[in-house]
C-alpha cells in the first residue's frame, strides 16, 4: 500500500491541490493576491516532492508505470508550471476566476503525468483527453475577448477531430493485435499493412499535439488568441509532455515498426522545420512568432528522435528542459510587455533596450538559446539532438536540419536587432518590474546559461535513460 | 612544467574586465572604464610575455624539439571513455606566439582607444566588448580540444558582431554586423560538420589524440577515414575541407570574404584589432593547428587551401587598387596578406626543409599583425584628423601629422617587402617556399607582391603628399595629432614592424617542432624586391606630384611644353592602362563578380525564403474545417506514403 503512495506521489499531490482549490472556491473565497501566493507555494512544494524517493515500479497490472526518467520528466513539467504561475502574475491577479484557472491547469498537468506514466493505450487515450479539454477551456480565459473564445473553439474542434482519428487508430491496433498493453504489444507487432495504417493514425495524434506539419494549423490561431499564460503552458508544458510519451511509445511498444516510423519522422521533421521557419519569418505578432518558431523547434526534437537509441532519448529530454527555460523566458517577457504596455507587435519592441534593459537582456538570452548560439544551453540542446540524429547515419537529413538552424538565426536576430539596434521615437515605456516576475525570469536566464555549462546534467539524464 | 594558474590568468583577466565593465561600467566607472580595461590588458600582456620567454627558452624544448605542453585540462563533458569535451590549455610554439600577438596588439588598441574613443556615449560598453573579444580570442588560441576551439570560435564571432555594430545608430553598421555574423556562421556550419566527421572517424575530440590517430600510418582510424567515401571523395578529405571552410569564413578567403570590407563600419581601433591582426588570422591558425592532418592525411585539402589562398591574395590586390576609402583599401590588403599565409601553409609539407611554408606562414602572421595594426591605427589617426574616410579629402598631411606619417611609411615599406623592414623577411620566406614547391603559386605571389607595393604607396602618397592639405574641414578643430595616447602605440608598433623581421623564426616555429634553418638568400630576393620597388616608383610617380604641377607651371613657365607634354603623354598611357584596361577589364569585372555573383548568392538565399513564405501563407486561413481537411490529407498521405513506398 505504501508503495502505491510513493509511486503515484506526483499525481496525488496534484490531485490534493486541485481538491484544496475546489474547497476554497466553494467556501468564502480568498483575495486573488493572497490565493495566488498560496498557489505558488503549493506548486513550489510540488516541485520538491518530485525529487523525493523516486523508484521504478508498476501499478494496476501494468496500466501505470514509473521510473527515474519519468520522474525527472514530471519534474521538468512541474517546474515549468511553477514558473508560469510566477511569470504571469500581473495577468493572473486580474483574473476573476483564479481558482478555476488553476483547477483547470492542474487537471491538465495531472493528465500529462498520467499520460507519461501510462502503460496501455487506454490509459494513454484517457489521460490525453484529460490533458487537452481543460486547456481548451483555459484558452477562453480572456473572457471579454472574442479572439480568445475563437481560440478555444478552434482548439476543442481540432482536438475532437484528432481524438477521433486516434481512437480509430487504437481500435485498429486492437483489431490487428488483440492487445493494447504496452508490455504485450511488441510480441504481436510484425509490420503488417493494417498495423502500419493503425500506427499512422496514432502517429497523427502525437503529431497534432506537437504541432507537427501538416497537423499544426490550429497552433497559430490558438496561440494568438489564448492568454499568454495559456499559450506558454501549451507551447512548453503540453508539448514537452507529448514529446516524452511520444519517444517512449516509439522506442518501446512500437519498436517493431521502426522502419515505418523512422521514415515518417524524417518526412514530417523536414516539413516541420522548413514550414515552421518560413512562417516564423513573416510573423509580426510576437506570440504568433514564438508559436511558429516553437513549431520549428519541435522539428529538431523529431530529428533527435530518429536516433532510436539511448542518446536519442536523453537528448530529447535534455532539449525539452532547455526549451522550457528558453521559451518560458521569451513568453515571460512578452507577457510583461503585453500586460503593462498592451503591445504585442515585433515593431513595438524597437528601442526596448533604451527603456527596459533588463527585459531586453532576458529576451536576448532566451532568443540566442532558441537560435542555438553558444554558450547558451540551446546550443548544446541542438547539438545533442543533431549528433543523436547523426548516429542513425542519415547525413542529408542532418544537413537539412543544420541549414534550418541558420535560417532560424535570421529571424531570431531580427527581434534582437529590433530591441537593441533599431531606433524608435516612441519606445515602450519603462515597465515596473514585479519582483515575482523578475525572480522567475532570472531563474530562466540562469537555467539557460547553466544547464549548458554544467555537464553533469546531461550525464545525469543519460544515466537515467 | 609551467604553472597553469597564471597561464589561465591570461584569458581570465580580460574576462574579468568584460564582467566588471559590462555590469558596472556605465554606472560606476564611467570614463575610468578605459583605464581599468587597459590595466587589466597590460597585466595579461606581461604574463603572456613571461610565458613566452619561459616556453621558448626554459621548459619548452626537449632534445631540441619544442613539445606540446598541456598544463591544464578539465574533462568538461564526458560522452564516453574516449569521447569528451575538455577545457584545457595548450602550449606549443604557435599558441604561445599567438598569445603574445593577441595580448600585445590588444594592449596597443586599448591604449589608442583611450584617446580615439574619448567622449563616446557608450565608452565603457566599448571597452567591455573589447575585453570580451580579447578573452574569446585568447581562449581560442590555447584550446586543447577541437570542440573547445569551436565554442570560442563562435564567441569570437559574437563579440565581433557586437563591435562592428557598435555604432548601432548607423544603418550601414547594423547591416555590416549582420552580414559578417551570417556569412561567418554559414562557414561555421562547415566547421561544425567537419568536426563531427573528423571526431567520428578518430573517435576523439582532443587535438593531440586526433592528430596522432589520423596521422599514424596504418592506424585503424586513418584507414577507416581514407577508405570510406562520400561522393567519391574520402571522408578525411571532406572533414579537413569542411574545417577549412570554417577557417576561410573567419579569414575572409574568397569567396567568403564579402563581409570583411563592410566590417570596416566598426570603430577603427576595432578594425585594427579584429579585422587586421587577430580574428581574421584565426582561420590560418586553425589550419596550422591541424596541419599534420592536412599535410599527411589529406593533401588534396591542402591543395585547395593553397589555391584558395593564392586566388584570394591576387583578387584582393586587384580590388584594392581601385578603392578610394582608405579603410577599404586596408581591408582588401588584409585579405590579400592572409591569402599569402594560407597559400604558404598550402605549399608546405610536414617536417624538415619542406615545412618552410609553415614557418613562413606563421612568421608572416606575426609580422603582419604588427604592421597591419599599425596601418589601421595610423588610418584611425588620419580619420580622426580629417573626419573622413575618403582619399579625396586628404593629401599633404605629412606636416600636420608627422609621427603618423613616419609610422605609416614604415608600415608601408614593411608590407611592400622592402628590406630591412619585417614584411620583407616573412614575405621572402613565403615566396621561397612557393618557389620550391609550386611555381604557379610563386608567380601569383610575386605579381601580388608588386601590386601590394603599388596600392599601399598610392594610399601613402594620396594621404601624405599629393597636394597641400585643405584646412576647411577642421578649421574649427585644430587638435593636431592627439597627444601621447595616439602616438605612443604608433611608435611602439613602428619599432615592432622594424625589429620583428630579425627574429630567427625558424628556431622557434616549425611544422615538427625541431629547429629549421632559415637564411637570407640575397640572389633570390632580387626579383621580389625590385618588383616591389617598381610598384612604389609607379605609385610615387603618379600620385606624389599631381598637385605639384601648378607650382611647377608657375615657376618654370619656359620648360612647360616639354615637361608637360611628356607628363601628359605618360598620364594618358597610365589613364588608358588603369582606367580602360585595368579598371574595365580586370578591376570592374572583379568587383562585378564580387558584387553580383558572390553577394548575389547570399542575397538569393534570403530572398527565396521570403518569396516562398509569401506564397504558402494562404494555407493558414483561420478556418477550422480546412484545418481538419489538411489534417486528414496529411494522415492519409503519410499512411499511403509509408505503406506503398
Amino acid at each position: 500500500m505504501s508503495e502505491f503512495f510513493i509511486l503515484m506521489k506526483s499525481e496525488l499531490v496534484i490531485t490534493f491541490i486541485i481538491f484544496l482549490l475546489l474547497f476554497i472556491k466553494i467556501g468564502k473565497g480568498m483575495k486573488n493576491e493572497l490565493l495566488l501566493q498560496w498557489i505558488q507555494i503549493l506548486l513550489l512544494a510540488n516541485c520538491f516532492v518530485g525529487f523525493i524517493d523516486n523508484r521504478d515500479g508498476v501499478l494496476f497490472d501494468g496500466m501505470f508505470h514509473t521510473s527515474g526518467l519519468i520522474a525527472f520528466e514530471k519534474n521538468i513539467l512541474s517546474l515549468g508550471t511553477y514558473l508560469i504561475s510566477l511569470l504571469c502574475v500581473d495577468w493572473l491577479k486580474k483574473t476573476p476566476h483564479l481558482p478555476e484557472f488553476f483547477i483547470l491547469m492542474l487537471s491538465a498537468l495531472l493528465g500529462m503525468f498520467l499520460m507519461i506514466s501510462s502503460g496501455s493505450l487506454l490509459i494513454f487515450f484517457l489521460s490525453l483527453e484529460l490533458s487537452t479539454i481543460p486547456v481548451a477551456a483555459l484558452a477562453n480565459f480572456d473572457l471579454d475577448k472574442k479572439i480568445s473564445s475563437e481560440a478555444a473553439m478552434k482548439m476543442i474542434l481540432s482536438s475532437a477531430f484528432s481524438s477521433g482519428v486516434l481512437l480509430f487508430g487504437i481500435s485498429l491496433v486492437y483489431g490487428a493485435t488483440g492487445t493494447i498493453g504496452f508490455a504485450s504489444l511488441p510480441s504481436h507487432l510484425d509490420g503488417g499493412t493494417l498495423q502500419i495504417l493503425a500506427f499512422t493514425f496514432l502517429f497523427t495524434a502525437f503529431a497534432f499535439k506537437l504541432s507537427v506539419v501538416p497537423f499544426h494549423l490550429w497552433t497559430a490561431d490558438v496561440y494568438e488568441g489564448a492568454p499568454i499564460a495559456v499559450t506558454s503552458f501549451l507551447s512548453v508544458i503540453s508539448k514537452g509532455s507529448i514529446a516524452f510519451i511520444f519517444i517512449s511509445t516509439l522506442y518501446k511498444p512500437f519498436q517493431a515498426l521502426h522502419p515505418a516510423w523512422n521514415n515518417m519522422l524524417v518526412i514530417v521533421a523536414i516539413c516541420t522545420m522548413i514550414i515552421g521557419n518560413l512562417f516564423a519569418i513573416r510573423q509580426q505578432n510576437i506570440k504568433r512568432f514564438l508559436a511558429f518558431s516553437s513549431i520549428a523547434q519541435v522539428g529538431f526534437i523529431l530529428v533527435g528522435m530518429t536516433a532510436n537509441n539511448i542518446s536519442g532519448n536523453s537528448s530529447v529530454v535534455y532539449f525539452v528542459l532547455v526549451y522550457t527555460f528558453s521559451n518560458l523566458a521569451a513568453f515571460g517577457v512578452a507577457a510583461v510587455i503585453s500586460e503593462n504596455a498592451g503591445k504585442e507587435n515585433i515593431d513595438d519592441y524597437k528601442g526596448l533596450y533604451q527603456t527596459n534593459p533588463f527585459l531586453s537582456w532576458i529576451m536576448a538570452i532566451a532568443l540566442f538559446s532558441l537560435a542555438g548560439i553558444p554558450p547558451t544551453a540551446g546550443f548544446f540542446g541542438k547539438l545533442f539532438l543533431l549528433t543523436a540524429g547523426a548516429s542513425a547515419g542519415n547525413y542529408w537529413f542532418i544537413i537539412i536540419a543544420a541549414l534550418n538552424m541558420i535560417i532560424s538565426l535570421y529571424y531570431y536576430l531580427r527581434v534582437i536587432r529590433a530591441m537593441f539596434m533599431d531606433k524608435n521615437d516612441e519606445p515602450i515605456v519603462r515597465v515596473k518590474n514585479n519582483p515575482m516576475v523578475s525572480f522567475a525570469l532570472i531563474i530562466c536566464a540562469v537555467g539557460i546559461l547553466l544547464v549548458g555549462l554544467l555537464s553533469w546534467i546531461y550525464e545525469y539524464i543519460q544515466s537515467l535513460a | 612544467m609551467p604553472n597553469a594558474i597564471y597561464i589561465a590568468l591570461i584569458p581570465l583577466l580580460p574576462l574579468a574586465g568584460f564582467l566588471l565593465l559590462g555590469l558596472f561600467g556605465r554606472r560606476i566607472f564611467k570614463n575610468n572604464s578605459g583605464v581599468i580595461g587597459t590595466l587589466l590588458m597590460m597585466c595579461a600582456t606581461i604574463i603572456s610575455l613571461y610565458v613566452a620567454y619561459g616556453y621558448f627558452f626554459e621548459y619548452g624544448k626537449v632534445n631540441g624539439v619544442y613539445q606540446k605542453l598541456i598544463p591544464f585540462k578539465y574533462a568538461w563533458l564526458v560522452f564516453s571513455k574516449d569521447l569528451s569535451i575538455d577545457m584545457g590549455i595548450t602550449l606549443d610554439p604557435i599558441s604561445v606566439m599567438m598569445l603574445v600577438v593577441v595580448t600585445f596588439i590588444s594592449l596597443m588598441v586599448h591604449v589608442f582607444s583611450l584617446a580615439y574613443m574619448k567622449g563616446e556615449e557608450r565608452f565603457s560598453t566599448f571597452y567591455a566588448f573589447l575585453s570580451l573579444f580579447t578573452f574569446s580570442m585568447l581562449g581560442l588560441v590555447i584550446s586543447s580540444n577541437i570542440f573547445q576551439i569551436y565554442i570560442f570560435w563562435e564567441l569570437v564571432g559574437v563579440s565581433s558582431f557586437l563591435l562592428i555594430g557598435y555604432y548601432y545608430d548607423r544603418p550601414s553598421a547594423v547591416a555590416a554586423s549582420k552580414k559578417a555574423f551570417i556569412v561567418t556562421r554559414f562557414a561555421d556550419l562547415g566547421f561544425l560538420i567537419g568536426i563531427l566527421v573528423l571526431s567520428f572517424y578518430s573517435g576523439t575530440l582532443d587535438f593531440n589524440e586526433l592528430i596522432s590517430r589520423l596521422t599514424a600510418p596504418g592506424s585503424d582510424q586513418l584507414k577507416a577515414a581514407v577508405t570510406s567515401s562520400f561522393m567519391g571523395i574520402s571522408a578525411i578529405t571532406w572533414g579537413t575541407f569542411l574545417i577549412f571552410i570554417g577557417g576561410a569564413g573567419k579569414s575572409a578567403m574568397f569567396p567568403l570574404h564579402v563581409w570583411l570590407p563592410d566590417a570596416m563600419e566598426g570603430p577603427t581601433p576595432v578594425s585594427a584589432l579584429i579585422h587586421a591582426a587577430t580574428m581574421v588570422v584565426a582561420g590560418v591558425y586553425l589550419v596550422a593547428r591541424l596541419f599534420p592532418v592536412f599535410a599527411m592525411a589529406a593533401p588534396d585539402s591542402l591543395q585547395i587551401v593553397a589555391y584558395v589562398g593564392a586566388v584570394s591574395a591576387l583578387l584582393a590586390a586587384v580590388i584594392a587598387c581601385t578603392q578610394t576609402d582608405i579603410k577599404r583599401v586596408l581591408a582588401y590588403s588584409t585579405m590579400s596578406q592572409i591569402g599569402y599565409m594560407m597559400f604558404a601553409l598550402g605549399v608546405a609539407k610536414y617536417g624538415g626543409e619542406n615545412g618552410l611554408g609553415y614557418t613562413a606562414s606563421m612568421f608572416h602572421l606575426f609580422t603582419h599583425a604588427m604592421f597591419k595594426a599599425l596601418l589601421f591605427l595610423c588610418a584611425g589617426a588620419v580619420i580622426h584628423f580629417v573626419h573622413s574616410n575618403e582619399m579625396a579629402d586628404m593629401g599633404g598631411l605629412r606636416k600636420k601629422l608627422p609621427v603618423t606619417h613616419i609610422a605609416f611609411l614604415i608600415a608601408c615599406l614593411s608590407i611592400a617587402g622592402i628590406p630591412p623592414f619585417s614584411g620583407f623577411f616573412s614575405k621572402e620566406e613565403i615566396l621561397l617556399a612557393a618557389w620550391q614547391q609550386n611555381r604557379t603559386i610563386y608567380w601569383i605571389g610575386l605579381i601580388t607582391s608588386g601590386m601590394t607595393a603599388f596600392y599601399m604607396f598610392r594610399l601613402y602618397f594620396s594621404i601624405f603628399w599629393n597636394r597641400d592639405f585643405n584646412d576647411h574641414h577642421s578649421a574649427h578643430n585644430h587638435h593636431g595629432e592627439g597627444g601621447g595616447l595616439i602616438t605612443i602605440p604608433l611608435i611602439i608598433l613602428a619599432i615592432g614592424s622594424i625589429v620583428s623581421g630579425f627574429i630567427p623564426f625558424g628556431n622557434f616555429v616549425s611544422s615538427d617542432g625541431s629547429r629549421l634553418a632559415t637564411g637570407f638568400h640575397a640572389s633570390f630576393s632580387i626579383m621580389p624586391v625590385s618588383i616591389g620597388v617598381i610598384g612604389i616608383l609607379i605609385a610615387g610617380w603618379l600620385y606624389k606630384k599631381q598637385s605639384d604641377k601648378p607650382d611647377k607651371i608657375s615657376s618654370s613657365l619656359n620648360g612647360l611644353y616639354k615637361t608637360a607634354y611628356h607628363k601628359f603623354y605618360i598620364d594618358e598611357i597610365y589613364l588608358f592602362i588603369t582606367k580602360k584596361i585595368l579598371f574595365n577589364l580586370v578591376g570592374r569585372p572583379a568587383a562585378w563578380f564580387d558584387r553580383n555573383v558572390v553577394d548575389g548568392l547570399v542575397n538569393f538565399t534570403g530572398n527565396t525564403t521570403q518569396v516562398i513564405s509569401e506564397k504558402i501563407k494562404g494555407i493558414q486561413s483561420g478556418k477550422v474545417q480546412q484545418y481538419a481537411i489538411y489534417f486528414l490529407i496529411g494522415a492519409i498521405g503519410l499512411a499511403a506514403l509509408i505503406i506503398y513506398w
